[in-house]
């Protein structure tokens, strides 16, 4: 794959700060990228304060994932400081000063991995040539450590606080040519390193979007359509004006789009507990007319009409498939699903707003603040320049803050009260049911084995949900998807469901899906042509080499996959297997996404009908480096205890007449401590650029589980969540 | 009508509704935000704060409870030995990923300590389980915990290892 780098000179702003410190305003565009041909433009505030501080901007929306910490630390190592000289600033979103800012797709890491240590070394090369000049001697001679540029002849050093008057006249250094530390020499990059919030976190310092106060500020609550896209037709609005302590009860028009702003009923007071508890008092009658029909129970009666039928349309096919079926010396065939689910963040939806003087002023939670402003700008008539986003700390993000809902939804209630701030925020029942949803799905597989027991033949009736034929937001099958590429005769069709349930990206969008069914659905056609998952798949995997993505995404390099696997099975001591005691069992899984490789060994216990997972072993491949071991480590183990969540928990959104039934983590629960197993980890690093880790590791660990249940009970085994007493014995 | 309490050790007067949850009283009418909304209905945790030193959902808890009694919160629970333990081994291990339930997370673990200076695995099970991370840093709770209590946190149940390929 291409890493993202600083290929062109551009704008490196250096000037004088009040006091005497030196502010780096590196705006550096790359090779043009975006589809309008724009550059993408990456700034790096590093401001090198006179006591020799240095403050650098956290650019992109942190959830948790690491990277108000993780990049600046790209930055720090070439700017060659100390890390304890190191403070972190939270930036606001402008992409133009800025770049990226987005958090989703695992793809930050990859996307500043170059630029980020480009931004720190030009600061660096300019410090180095100030010194050059004050000490009229030649740069070459002269090397950094700590903040500090030294002369490596005389030993004499200076801070780089010292040089900032003359660093401020420096002209800035092509980004291109620029000379990057050998990564035998980081010093920052590779250490385990403590998040920068951490400390004000365990003290309970306001940091996130619902800790946002200001002065007059009130707090809203806006109740919507139970059934998603209902019209508002009629609402008590006075009767709830009269409830003591509510301020303002407002309409919001909406533009009946999901991802923009539904009609609804906003209800402001001076506190959010009174507000809420207003919508006691409120009537609303909807127009939810063809909004009603849409069910769980219908889904699931459509799914099977439509797997006993033909399918829509082909998503890929490849080789002769009637014939390899047709001459199979034996077929495998199950049929796989899985629920829609929703992504509860523990921090509720929540946007804080200013309109004021014909500007809008937001303190958001959101994963992709430029795709909000977007929204904004449309629904609400507003030049995109006259809206300023800032970014709080995130409690959660999950891909559910990847949706600007929320955000639309402020700006509007806000524009209503033109000079008062006002913050919207969901309660719990608000945060289940007006989601961007991980859609359900339905798989009728079947494989063809040769006499050798080879995998032949694949093929994959996948039903899934969208509109016009098209699969929605990550709910689609995409047709690299493995065994794709790796078998001869293939065939992935789909069928397309219609709901009115939003559709979203969860945590390795398809992936946490698609690693189920495929690696579970291949453990069974492993099992019918008498070896393990594992030899099947290295079967499959076979020499190394680079299996094509047609353009979408990274290749697959079969080399690579193949390193992990053997890895986790030398550690989870898969050979042995077969000693273990009655009950207990273990699985394996092998996943491939956002361009991490990652194998996986459960062990399992069931005991009376309960399963519960003893220890996990996790094998990954993200390339050349981890940038923050701890963070690396924290990310492994949560995408591990989230997805064991996704099967053992009793994660199901359900819908009944258009609405969703579940309103809190009773009814939707996720993992709890007691849940938690032993989790090994280990990196395995090879020679590529690296890659994200929020994600990859989470897909392999669901269908190592139900093969690991299948080894311990015998069950298959093939619908979420995990249910062993509707399994037949 | 006032409600009195001592709030982190200082004596606080306050004038609500006797029936708004505590965690509303302390994050809009006594500007201490460090205590969480999650779910509204006990489910989560993330609003847990101390009454008398026992570990409370103030979501659930209306104001008037408080009357007369001491409120520790996450903004004030390290000025004790147990709490400055806690908070000290949180930050060591880095517990937190996004950190929105680790408020409510150090004042479980605090109200654990406080009664059960060496709790066993299980005892640390039973006691956190009311509150949920849904980052999933449940490993490091555990071994914080156990590194709050003075046992080896090594034993954390979690190991990360490396290795290079040439």
């Amino acid at each position: 794959m291409s890493a993202e780098t600083l290929t062109r000179r551009g704008f490196i702003g250096v000037s004088l700060l009040a006091g005497g410190g030196l502010l780096f305003d590196l705006s550096v565009p790359m090779a043009a990228r975006a589809a309008d041909g724009q550059p993408i433009v990456v700034t790096a505030f590093i401001r090198i304060l006179p006591d020799n501080r240095v403050v650098i901007g956290g650019k992109n929306a942190e959830i948790g994932q690491g990277v108000k910490t993780s990049l600046p630390m790209l930055i720090a190592e070439e700017l060659d400081v100390d890390w304890a000289q190191v403070t972190v600033e939270q930036t606001h979103a402008d992409q133009a000063i800025f770049g990226g800012q987005s958090a989703g797709g695992s793809r930050t890491t990859p996307r500043e991995w170059l630029p980020m240590r480009q931004a720190g070394a030009a600061a660096r090369a300019m410090l180095v040539t100030a010194a050059a000049t004050r000490w009229n001697v030649p740069a070459e001679g002269l090397t950094t450590a700590s903040g500090k540029v030294i002369d490596r002849r005389s030993g004499r050093a200076i801070a780089y606080a010292e040089l900032a008057a003359a660093a401020a006249t420096v002209a800035p250094p092509d980004p291109a040519k620029l000379k990057l530390k050998d990564p035998a020499d980081f010093r920052i990059i590779g250490k385990p390193i403590g998040g920068v919030d951490t400390p004000a976190i365990v003290a309970g310092k306001p940091l996130f979007g619902i800790d946002v106060a200001l002065p007059g500020m009130l707090h809203a609550v806006l109740e919507t359509c139970p059934a998603f896209g209902g019209k508002l037709k009629s609402a008590n609005l006075d009767e709830v004006r009269a409830v003591p302590g509510v301020r303002h009860v407002l309409t919001i028009k909406g533009d009946g789009q999901a991802e923009s702003l539904f009609d609804g009923v906003a209800i402001l007071a001076e506190s959010w507990w009174t507000a809420n508890r207003a919508r006691e008092a409120l009537k609303i009658e909807w127009d939810d007319a063809g909004k009603t029909g849409f069910s769980t129970a219908s889904y699931e009666r459509q799914a099977e009409e439509r797997l006993a039928g033909a399918a829509e349309s082909e998503v890929v096919r490849s080789g002769d498939v009637a014939a390899a079926f047709a001459g199979a010396a034996k077929v495998v065939k199950a049929r796989y699903s899985y629920p829609f689910l929703a992504h509860g963040t523990l921090e509720p939806q929540n946007t804080t707003a200013l309109f004021k003087d014909g500007a809008i002023e937001i303190w958001a939670t959101t994963q992709n603040p430029e795709n909000g402003r977007a929204l904004v700008a449309n629904a609400l008539g507003l030049p995109p320049a006259k809206i300023r986003i800032n970014l709080t700390r995130i409690g959660g993000g999950f891909g559910r803050r990847l949706m600007n809902d929320y955000m639309v939804q402020a700006a509007a209630i806000a524009m209503q009260v033109p000079g008062t701030p006002v913050k919207l925020l969901y309660n719990r029942k608000d945060d289940f049911r007006r989601d961007f949803y991980r859609a359900g799905g339905w798989h009728g597989f079947a494989a063809a084995l040769d006499g050798k027991g080879r995998l032949i033949g694949f093929r994959d009736h996948f039903v899934t949900f969208g509109t016009d034929g098209k699969a929605g937001r990550g709910a689609e099958l995409s047709a690299t998807t493995l065994p794709a590429g790796l078998v001869e005769h293939v065939l992935f069709e789909q069928s397309v469901l219609a709901t009115n349930l939003p559709m979203g990206w969860l945590r390795a969008p398809g992936s946490n899906a698609l690693g189920f069914v495929f690696q579970s659905f291949l453990d069974e056609v492993a099992e019918a042509a008498g070896k393990d998952l594992p030899a099947l798949m290295l079967e499959l995997l076979d020499e190394p080499r680079e299996v094509t993505s047609g353009g979408r995404g990274p290749a697959f390099l079969t080399g690579r996959a193949r390193i992990v696997i053997d890895k986790v099975l030398a550690m989870s001591g898969w050979a042995d297997r077969k000693a273990l005691p009655a009950g207990h069992g273990k699985g394996f899984a092998f996943y491939f996404s956002h361009a991490g490789y990652f194998a996986e060994v459960v062990e399992v216990s069931v005991v009376e009908g309960q399963p519960r997972v003893l220890a996990v072993w996790v094998a990954g491949d993200v390339g050349s480096q981890i940038i923050n071991p701890l963070n690396a480590l924290h990310q492994v183990q949560g995408s591990v205890i989230e997805g064991l969540g996704q099967a053992l928990a009793g994660q199901r959104i359900t819908q009944v007449a258009g609405a969703v039934e579940q309103e809190n983590f009773d009814s939707h629960p996720f993992q709890r401590i007691d849940a938690t197993p032993r989790i090994e980890v280990a990196f395995v690093t090879t020679d590529y650029p690296p890659t994200g880790l929020g994600e990859p590791a989470l897909p392999p660990v669901i269908p190592a589980l139900v093969n690991a249940i299948r080894a311990a009970t015998g069950k298959r085994i093939r619908g979420l969540p995990v249910d062993l007493a509707s399994q037949p014995a | 009508m006032a409600i009195q309490f001592t709030l982190n050790g200082e004596p606080r007067s306050v004038e609500a509704d006797p029936e708004k949850p505590l965690l509303w009283v302390l994050r809009e009418d006594l500007a201490m935000p460090g205590t969480k909304f999650g779910c509204g209905a006990g489910l989560c945790g993330a609003c847990t704060v101390h009454l008398d030193g026992s570990a409370i959902r103030s979501c659930l808890t209306p104001v008037s409870a408080a009357e007369g009694m001491a409120v520790t919160t996450i903004e004030g629970v390290a000025k004790g030995a147990v709490g400055r333990a806690v908070a000290q081994a949180w930050t060591e291990l880095d517990v937190p990923q996004c950190g929105y339930c680790q408020a409510g997370q150090i004042m479980s673990a605090v109200a654990l300590l406080a009664q059960t200076p060496r709790p066993s695995d299980a005892d640390i099970d039973a006691a956190m389980a009311g509150n949920l991370c849904r980052c999933s840093t449940y490993v490091r709770i555990r071994a914080a915990i156990r590194k709050a209590a003075g046992r080896k946190a090594a034993d954390a149940g979690g190991k990360a290892g490396g290795e290079a390929r040439s």
